[in-house]
């Protein structure tokens, strides 16, 4: 609970991920923010995440493959 | 398979890299394109029949047709062109590109480029210049005209200067148009001016008419464009190095036919995947709206594969004039580009990121994962054949290619 109290107390330090606006926002009340542009890997596709799944799947075993020889 | 997709990329980033594009000289489709034949049209972007062609490719094939002799007016040739006597096939079967509907046929002159690192040739015809010409599909007798001088007379004078004239590197050429605001797709001020500096003296030195000679240097000041049938071919003989290599996730091609975009991938040998040409956004000739504008069209889009174009913009900020935006745009293009190839170019540097050099090498993962599109920037041809250049603008391909080649690249190689 004292942590908590403290932390409010703080100056608050924002990293912001993903929409913009929520920085934008943030950065007009004076608070310090960094804004990173982030998106869900292959813009929220599950068909296509699940492909890029299994390449990543086989790339691993390839290199463990390499690995071991 | 034991297939490490890193180095495979690494080896089709180092055959692009090592290319050395050079003119090599001029001649006759029928005598130097691979499979080239009398009734053989080739045109832009991947397959189509004629039913599917949008209205400037079917008119660039009826103007070919004329051109050829083979109909002798535009009722004619549209006959013509719907009976099997006409085969279709893209340029880039027959290692080759054309800009915009890219029609060529088999009297056509045509550049032939080489990559003397490893003797592979690629062709494309000459410039034709803006308004109404052949490539956007217009087929009056003012363009069939056209075509033939540059038959009769302009490629023979530059057939003949060629070897008078110093070699020709295109890569050199066109890391020095970088340097001077071009990038040399829909902007090639600065590498027409440098081919012409090459080729003046030489022309000179030819056994033509001075009128001839007058005419020939003429023609190529006026157009602007005129370097673009180099670029592109430079383009393609640069990425034909990492076909096919085995396991390559790298973009070898992306071409439109105004109905279809398509791309080809260096790790699935010949295997084209499409999805629907998109409307290019941009700045339209005064008189022309939207709903005037085909669908995206062309093999130029081979200077974006390549890390040109739309890829290079940071380099060309008086484009923005010409195909819309702002220059932060242009920049913004250029920097969002490096987050979906696998390296930069050691030859065209950007000189407003500190000659840094251009994203080069579109790997599907990549597109895929991250959701961001290659960046086009292209003329616009109008929707109607015969009409011809109605503007320029941006463009990206659909999803869709890149999506169905990572389908297809996880069956062929990631079963066990």
């Amino acid at each position: 609970m004292s942590k908590l109290v403290s932390f409010f107390g703080q100056k608050v330090k924002v990293i912001n991920l993903g929409i913009p606006s929520f920085a934008e926002d943030l950065k007009k009340q004076g608070v310090e923010v960094m804004h990173t542009e982030w998106r869900p890997p292959a813009g929220g596709n599950k068909k296509i995440q699940a492909l890029l799944a299994k390449v990543e799947a086989w790339q691993s075993k390839v290199k463990a493959g390499k690995g071991a020889r | 398979m034991l297939i490490d997709i890193q180095e495979a990329n690494a080896k089709a980033l180092a055959a692009i890299q090592a290319a050395q594009p050079i003119i090599k000289g001029i001649d006759t489709a029928i005598n130097v394109v691979p499979g080239m034949k009398k009734n053989l049209i080739l045109h832009a972007g991947p397959p189509i029949t004629w039913e599917k062609m949008s209205g400037p490719l079917k008119g660039a094939v009826i103007g070919g047709l004329i051109y050829e002799g083979l109909a002798a007016n535009p009722a004619e040739a549209e006959k013509l062109a719907a009976s099997n006597q006409i085969e279709y096939s893209p340029w880039h079967e027959h290692d080759g590109v054309g800009p915009m509907a890219g029609v060529a046929t088999a009297s056509m002159p045509v550049w032939i480029v080489e990559n003397k690192t490893n003797g592979r040739k690629t062709f494309c015809t000459l410039n034709e210049g803006l308004g109404k010409v052949l490539r956007y599909g217009a087929f009056s007798d003012e363009v069939i005209t056209r075509l033939k001088w540059m038959e009769k007379t302009l490629a023979p004078v530059l057939k003949a200067a060629i070897p008078l004239a110093a070699e020709i590197n295109l890569k050199n050429m066109i890391a020095q148009a970088l340097q001077m605001g071009d990038e040399v797709h829909n902007r090639n001020k600065a590498a027409t001016s440098m081919l012409i500096r090459e080729l003046a003296a030489a022309i000179t030195k030819t056994s033509f008419s001075q009128e001839e000679k007058a005419r020939v240097l003429e023609f190529m000041h006026s157009n602007d464009h005129f370097f673009l049938n180099l670029s592109m071919p430079a383009a393609k003989v640069m990425l034909q190095a990492a076909e096919w290599i085995e396991g390559s996730t790298i973009v070898t091609t992306m071409c439109r036919n105004g109905t279809e975009f398509g791309i080809r991938v260096a790790g699935l040998k010949d295997r084209w995947f499409t999805g629907p040409a998109q409307i290019v956004q941009g700045l339209l000739f005064p008189g022309f709206e939207e709903k005037d504008c085909n669908p995206d069209i062309g093999d130029s889009a081979i200077t974006e594969t390549c890390g040109l174009g739309g890829f290079s913009m940071a380099a060309a900020p008086a484009i923005v004039k010409f195909v819309g935006g702002t220059v932060s745009d242009a920049m913004n293009f250029t920097r969002k580009m490096y987050e979906i190839t696998d390296g930069e170019s050691q030859s065209f540097q950007i000189p407003a990121m500190d000659f840094r050099g251009s994203p080069t090498g579109i790997n599907i993962l990549k597109v895929c994962e991250k959701n961001i599109l290659p960046q086009i920037n292209t003329g616009i041809a109008h929707k109607d054949a015969g009409v011809g250049q109605v503007g320029a603008g941006l463009v990206n391909p659909p999803m869709k290619c890149f999506e169905d080649a990572l389908e297809a690249y996880v069956e062929m190689y990631c079963q066990n």
